[in-house]
């Protein structure tokens, strides 16, 4: 259970707040892990009373919470929800914000402990984060904490990166600074922790000895959906790769850690990406996509140009495919795949490691022929779980050989379902429980691994390469797999 | 579990899938999907072959039909742990969606494991460059189930790509086995060969084709003797004789030089039956690919005959 503490969120009015913020702060809530002495702090240019936000919080928790609406929960919550109308360039909406803080702080009994979840455009964390100094928000009293959440990406090259984090340095102690990268709940990676250090039956074969090569996917069946201001200029690299499959990539190939503390951890996840380098020919191992019209699960759907708020000339790619390799004994040649995109068929994450094939298979060749390799595969989402891939014989064939998958499913092996993403980073930043969130160093060597690439495609004179939308990505990346020898899984 | 889809798209279906699944117990060890496109009118035809299919082979079967509603939309059906072990998801497609039902099919294939697509009825020209045939790795189509079936197996032999395969071919599974196991029992040099079926039987124009290209000499074909599906089949050596004589398409007369006439089990398959052998085989088939091609071999031949003869 969370500490007394206050909770500002800044953006209170989009989609994240809605949908996933206000109903896991709920959640959190009715499962009993927040305080007496909680208080939710709405920031938004909206000119509301604190009524009636409240509704607006208790509408989104009625239709996106996960656990049901009850009415002693919620008005425990009620009693600590505020409003503090203001743009973010508005001081007096900040000393407005100050007081109201501080009548929480005797209230209800938060402490001064106070959290900022800045729910705005990664254009906006600058002058947020320079606010919150300005008014002393970020300043701590003695025996209480002040801590800032931001959700990636994280700045949008290495030096941007560096910036961000020096600015937010100067108003935030590194302890308390959060980078949430939702996609990837701690509930995720600590499963992935478990899969690989509690068991002895896949150690001996996660090396470049049994491994063949590893995909990881993230794919997305949705376009844009109206967000052209925060895509465009971003694109799929930036806003899924960097972060998100970078750190599945680290997860997957980093040695043991000695503890799964913040430190130990993290400084295994450094050691892999230190490693890691893409190819030093990055148009033959690279790949950027953009979607073009189509039908895409049963709907016709418009290509990337055509979006509203879409530059005619925009060369933001929806479609990332990169090949990294990692330089040190247990992957030495071994190519790792990073591929993301939107508009892909369906919506799936997922890392497959591929098996070598058998050095020698003692059957005709006609028996073989519908045998591939084997494979482990963790799937991240939907369906969190564990696929192993293998060949059997069909019955009642002389000697035909096929692939089965075995699969096991957190949803179907155990009647405890996973708490929602949000819900855990939200308690472990209330709780001060850093671990699993990246450092800002893991954040600087994703980007050091991305910004030749960035930079390759920014100078190349080609546009983007078109795929129609519902498939899964142009042909530039099945031929840049193809001129490796593998072939792309469909997820 | 059975779950009904108005007016919806591949999230919703995959949501309801696993919905389905979570309780119902939820299938583990599917080993294929099995796309089966058919006729609204065969609909319930389909679905029977489906259910009976997904017992046999734990599988997704995606049941794709085109509906009669003049909005553009898609409508599905979702059924798990009903009565196969498998699910089993019909989908109708509306209007316009029909031109695009591969964008609908994909999303909702298992990840990594082999597609088969299957036709039950009418079947497109060239199935492995229809839209939905070409997700498949494996396309079925049945000639004997076109209202022409000796213009269809011609169509399919005309536009053969490796991983097509006609139940005409399976059906014939075990006559050749019978005759290959005769030849290796009674080693002979055979000059004359030939094949006497039923006037639209496919099979038997296939059969003939298979002959002609193995032993490399021409094979008649008798359409005029009385009997259904393929009648009989008699290898000659001018001195010995194999014949096998099936007129009533169960049981044959089976006799060999120097031995008496036996009796040979040799039914006519039902498709299920047909459909659960083609599916033990997940590759291509180079034999079938074989027979294919010298049974267009033998039309050509036969059109220019014709031909020459008009001259």
């Amino acid at each position: 259970m969370a500490g007394p503490s206050a909770l500002v969120l800044f953006g209170v009015t989009g989609d994240l707040a809605r949908k996933k913020l206000l109903p896991a702060v709920y959640d959190l809530a009715n499962r009993g892990l927040l305080p007496p002495g909680f208080g939710l702090v709405g920031f938004a240019r909206r000119d509301w009373a604190a009524e009636h936000f409240a509704e607006l919080v208790a509408e989104s928790v009625k239709e996106h919470a996960r656990t049901e609406f009850r009415d002693d929960v919620w008005k425990q919550l009620l009693e600590g929800i505020r409003f503090v109308p203001g743009d973010l360039d508005d001081n007096e909406a900040f000393e407005r914000l100050k007081t109201t803080l501080t009548d929480l702080d005797e209230s209800q009994g938060t402490g001064g402990n106070h959290a900022f979840y800045l729910s705005v455009p990664p254009g906006a964390f600058d002058i947020a984060v320079a606010q919150l100094r300005r008014h002393g928000l970020a300043n701590r009293p003695k025996g209480s904490w002040r801590r800032v959440v931001i959700e990636k990406p994280f700045g949008h090259d290495l030096a941007s990166a560096r910036q961000l984090e020096k600015k937010l340095g100067r108003a935030f102690e590194p302890s308390s600074i959060f980078r949430i990268d939702h996609y990837l709940g701690k509930e995720t990676v600590q499963n992935l922790l478990a899969f690989r250090f509690a068991n002895t039956m896949f150690e001996p074969i996660w090396n470049r000895t049994y491994i063949d090569h590893v995909q990881i996917t993230m794919a997305e069946d949705i376009g844009i959906e109206g967000r052209a201001g925060y895509y465009d200029g971003i694109g799929a690299t930036r806003d899924v790769i960097q972060n998100h499959l970078v750190q599945l990539l680290a997860l997957t190939a980093m040695e043991e850690p000695t503890s799964f503390g913040a430190d130990n951890l993290s400084s295994e996840k450094r050691k892999v990406l230190a490693a890691a380098r893409t190819p030093s020919d990055l148009d033959a191992h690279t790949v950027r996509g953009q979607y073009g019209a189509g039908w895409a699960g049963g709907r016709e759907v418009p290509g990337y140009l055509e979006e509203q708020g879409i530059p005619a000339d925009s060369r933001t790619d929806t479609f990332g495919a990169i090949r990294v390799d990692i330089d040190n004994r247990r992957w030495a040649g071994v190519p790792f795949y990073l591929r993301t995109g939107k508009r892909l068929p369906r919506r799936v994450t997922e890392v497959a490691l591929n098996l070598r094939k058998a050095p020698h298979l003692p059957f005709n060749g006609t028996d073989v022929r519908s045998l591939g390799s084997n494979a482990v595969v963790l799937r991240i989402q939907p369906d969190e779980g564990i696929t192993l891939r293998f060949g059997a014989k069909v019955p009642a064939t002389p000697m035909e050989l096929r692939d089965v998958n075995m699969d096991f499913g957190y949803d179907s092996s155990f009647a405890e379902s996973s708490p929602e993403a949000y819900e855990r980073l939200l308690l472990d930043v209330l709780l001060g429980s850093e671990p699993l969130f990246p450092q800002p160093e893991e954040v600087e060597l994703s980007w050091e691994l991305l910004d030749p690439v960035l930079q390759r495609w920014a100078n190349r004179e080609a546009a983007p390469d078109h795929y129609v939308s519902g498939t899964w990505g142009p042909q530039s990346a099945v031929d840049m797999l193809a001129r490796d020898g593998f072939s792309w899984r469909r997820p | 579990m059975i779950i009904n889809l108005t007016d919806t798209g591949t999230a919703a279906v995959q949501q309801a899938m696993s919905t389905a699944r979570r309780n119902s117990g939820g299938p583990s060890g599917l080993v294929f999907t099995l796309v089966v496109v058919a006729e609204l009118a065969e609909y319930d035809r389909a679905l029977a072959a489906c259910l009976e299919a997904g017992r046999e082979h734990p599988s997704r079967i995606l049941l794709v039909t085109n509906g009669r509603a003049r909005t553009d939309r898609l409508d599905a059906t979702v059924r798990a742990g009903e009565d196969a072990p498998g699910e089993i998801v019909s989908l109708k497609f509306h209007g316009a969606l029909q031109q695009h039902r591969d964008s609908v099919v994909l999303p909702l294939l298992l990840p990594d494991l082999p597609v088969i697509v299957w036709w039950p009825g009418r079947s497109p020209k060239a199935p492995g460059q229809d839209p939905v045939g070409r997700l498949g790795t494996r396309r079925i189509t049945d000639a004997m189930g076109d209202p022409d079936p000796l213009g269809a197996l011609e169509v399919r032999a005309r536009n053969y790509c490796d991983g097509d395969t006609d139940l005409t071919w399976t059906r014939l599974t075990r006559w050749r086995g019978l005759l290959a196991a005769a030849l290796d029992a009674y080693p002979m040099d055979v000059t004359r060969a030939s094949v006497s079926a039923a006037p639209d039987n496919a099979a038997g124009t296939l059969l003939a084709a298979w002959l002609s290209d193995r032993l490399d000499i021409p094979v008649t074909l008798d359409r005029q003797q009385p009997g259904i599906g393929i009648t009989g089949v008699s290898l000659s050596s001018g001195e010995d004789t194999i014949t096998v004589v099936r007129t009533d398409g169960n049981l044959a007369k089976f006799s060999a030089p120097g031995l008496p006439q036996r009796l040979v089990a040799l039914p006519r398959r039902d498709l299920n039956t047909l459909l659960a052998e083609e599916l033990r085989r997940l590759s291509d088939d180079p034999v079938y690919a074989e027979a294919m091609s010298a049974l267009v071999r033998r039309l050509d031949r036969a059109a220019e005959r014709t031909q020459g003869r008009r001259a």
